[in-house]
């Protein structure tokens, strides 16, 4: 691994002051070292941002939880009041990797890093999910821009996710039987005024399944999606599963999430 | 460089390190405990897991700076006074290894899981115990290992 500075920030004005064009923001590190270690990513400087406290825990009101930047997959997965509040949250955090990333992988940094296959951002979606930065407040749907691009300036730090607490709602993923990442993941998720149906790991990036979507607002049953057939020509294809196995499992995928919510 | 301290073991340690210096060569090159084996170094084996705080985490995807002040207990300070630690001791009994090299991690992570789960089911076994690959076994010893061990932690 290139040699580069290590900054343990104490506050996020700090770590924003420390960033450069050449610097990345260090949380759990679950995605950030191993690309460093492979060569994939260089930068001068890391600035941790573990050691801020006021970026780490979970609160619940009666519309929302809000979960700060840096805790952990394992504190979520394990929250009462997540299980309580929205127990698919809790279950998606708990499928993530394996313990020993759980322990270590932060829910911001899933968030910031954006990969196509990562779950997290498929719960900011189906959530209506607000990103809340040291700068402003980014809504889910204009946050995720494409493959591990998001809305995020230079030097702009994730502080906390404010989930919207649905009706009902379900995660269901078929995932990598080696790296737990979603091969296809679909969390389906019934509110007052909408339902979402989003997708992970079928395209670039995470997105809205609109057609799911319309069809269950008509009749929210698994029946009501039985047939549906999604166009493939923008979904991944790669050694794990082609596109048009893609397409199907999200349907496969939703229709258990609405069967489970 | 930057000096760090640790308890490892149980023994406090201070040391000047490389910024990029992971936990696994910190434990490995600078300290000699070499029972932290990496296999894979992309954090998918688990041969290097260790304990930071009581967690069980990968040691080769960790900074040794950014675990600065932590407690690490690595498969050297399992035993007491010259007595393995049940989990060794289930490992040894029902065969839980062949050639022995993810046995640290698996041992690791295994006392891990029985920190947070004192009787876990095969399944529970099977599921903690998935970032933990063993080439040589097809696991049936090593889940009839933490099993034993979990009758005697």
């Amino acid at each position: 691994m290139k040699d580069f500075n290590y900054h343990s920030a104490k506050d996020s004005k700090e770590a924003s002051k420390l960033s450069s064009s050449n610097s990345a923001f260090l949380a759990g590190g679950m995605t950030t070292i191993p690309s460093m270690k492979l060569g994939l990513a260089s930068y001068k400087d890391l600035i941790d941002i573990k050691n801020i406290k006021k970026l780490s825990g979970i609160k619940v009101s009666g519309k929302s939880v809000t979960i700060g930047a840096t805790t952990k997959h394992v504190e979520v997965a394990n929250s009462k009041e997540v299980k309580k509040a929205i127990p698919s949250l809790a279950n998606l955090a708990e499928g993530i990797g394996d313990p020993q990333v759980r322990n270590r992988g932060t829910i911001g940094g899933s968030v910031a890093n954006n990969d196509p296959s990562a779950d997290y951002p498929s719960a900011c979606i189906a959530l209506n999910a607000t990103i809340h930065t040291n700068d402003r407040k980014i809504e889910a749907s204009k946050f995720f821009k494409g493959m591990f691009e998001t809305a995020l300036k230079k030097g702009e730090l994730i502080e906390a996710i404010e989930f919207q607490i649905p009706e009902k709602s379900s995660y269901q993923k078929h995932p990598n039987p080696a790296s737990r990442y979603a091969v296809v993941g679909v969390y389906v998720a019934k509110h007052k005024k909408d339902i979402n149906v989003a997708v992970t790991g079928a395209k670039p990036c995470v997105y809205n399944d609109r057609d799911l979507s319309k069809a269950l607002s008509n009749s929210f049953s698994s029946s009501s999606i039985q047939n549906m057939e999604l166009d493939s020509s923008e979904m991944n294809s790669d050694i794990h599963a082609s596109a048009e196995y893609r397409a199907s499992l999200v349907v496969t995928q939703a229709k258990k999430a609405v069967d489970a919510c | 460089m930057r000096k760090v301290t640790l308890e490892i073991n149980g023994k406090k340690v201070e040391k000047e390190v490389q910024d990029n210096t992971l936990l696994s060569t910190f434990l490995r090159d600078y300290l000699n405990l070499t029972g932290t084996h990496i296999g894979c170094d992309t954090s998918q084996c688990g041969a290097c897991v260790v304990h930071v705080n009581g967690n069980s985490l990968k040691s080769c995807t960790a900074l040794a700076a950014d675990i600065d002040g932590s407690k690490v207990t690595t498969i050297e300070g399992l035993a007491t006074n010259g007595k393995m630690h049940p989990m060794q001791e289930a490992f040894k009994k029902l065969h839980g290894l062949q050639c022995g090299f993810c046995t640290p991690g698996m041992v690791m992570s295994a006392v891990d899981l029985l920190q947070k789960n004192k009787k876990p089911s095969d399944t529970e076994i099977r599921d903690w115990l998935e970032g933990n690959i063993c080439r040589c076994t097809g696991y049936q010893n090593i889940v009839a290992a933490v099993k034993e061990a979990a009758t005697k932690m």
